[in-house]
């Protein structure tokens, strides 16, 4: 690194700081997510909240969310374009926490050919409300099979029915074979 | 029969399957790396349990936490059990949840849905 680069640098990390403030992220990461990283970010977040006044079912819901959302991207995310495989996915993932909600936010690559199927899935679970995601529920749990890498195809739908919110999510462009993947899930920290 | 005894950690049950002392329980957290691996021997000893069972098999789930993947696991060994039932055996599945969790609660109600095995709700007090 030049002293030019140093001091870019330093002003990056300080931006990106004030950034992380600015939206009240409380946690970001990028890179592979391994089942030791999903222990470590719960039990992290975990110990953070019991520090908070949040109902004890804002925590348990905020748990369940995290959970899903990072063996989502350990399961499903691909690797940008030659990169060599690794057994698990990466992507970037981020608690952000206001006075009303947490929000958990992932991303990571997918392959252009799936998108039709998952905004499909993802605007079915959207469009049903508390019986039809119940029933949803009970039809992939009863029928579905658990793919080799251990996806039981349920984790949107109990998103969806733990926080009672939507999904967020869009697909950017990389190039014509992939995409970025972002989903947001929002649990609110009013008990319901 | 050898009776199956796992020590729960934060991302796996505890289990304890002994014919001897009757004591059939899945507790704790449950979230495995590979949840297949982890409930194999768990289905296999029950499919064994079953061709010469107890008179009564009281089966007690009390878990804190489960993942989606789990969850399909847990219906596996729900579905063992009803098999049991349908072969006459004398099976009950007692869930316990906390009495503040109303998602566990619900969670225990959905299986009974599913499953066509006598099932018990207990709630217990968290403090």
């Amino acid at each position: 690194m030049t002293g030019k680069d140093k001091i870019e640098s330093l002003e990056f990390v300080y931006n990106f700081y004030l950034k992380m403030k600015d939206s009240n992220v409380s946690l970001a990461y990028e890179g592979e997510i391994t089942h030791q990283i999903t222990k470590a970010f719960t039990s992290l977040t975990e110990s953070n909240m019991a520090n908070d006044e949040d109902y004890s079912s804002v925590q348990r819901k905020v748990f369940h969310v995290m959970v899903e959302c990072l063996q989502n991207i350990s399961k499903h995310a691909e690797p940008i374009g030659n990169l060599p495989v690794s057994k698990d996915g990466r992507g970037i993932f981020m608690i952000s926490k206001s006075e009303d909600e947490y929000n958990v936010t992932t991303g990571n690559v997918v392959s252009n050919d799936k998108i039709e199927e998952l905004s499909e899935m993802l605007d079915n679970i959207n469009s049903l409300d508390k019986m039809g995601l119940k029933q949803l529920y009970k039809q992939q749990i009863r029928e579905g099979r658990l793919s080799p890498k251990g996806g039981a195809g349920l984790g949107f739908i109990d998103i969806v029915r733990k926080t009672g919110e939507k999904l967020v999510f869009d697909f950017l462009s990389i190039n014509e074979d992939q995409s970025f993947f972002i989903l947001i899930s929002t649990i609110s920290r009013k008990q319901r | 029969m050898e009776p199956i005894k796992i020590k729960g950690t934060d991302d796996t049950p505890q289990v304890i399957l002994d014919k001897e002392n009757t004591v059939f329980e899945i507790s704790g957290r449950s979230l495995p790396e590979d949840v297949a691996a982890f409930f194999e021997p768990i289905l296999k000893w029950i499919n064994e349990y079953s061709q010469d069972p107890l008179g009564k098999t009281v089966f007690n789930f009390k878990l804190e936490y489960f993942n989606t993947a789990s969850s399909k696991l847990i219906l596996d060994v729900l579905l063992k059990l009803e098999e049991m039932a349908d072969d006459g055996k004398d099976v009950l599945v007692r869930w316990h949840y906390p009495d503040d969790d109303e998602d566990m609660q619900e969670a225990g109600e959905e299986y009974a849905d599913i499953v066509e095995v006598p099932f018990e709700q207990v709630s217990y007090s968290v403090d």
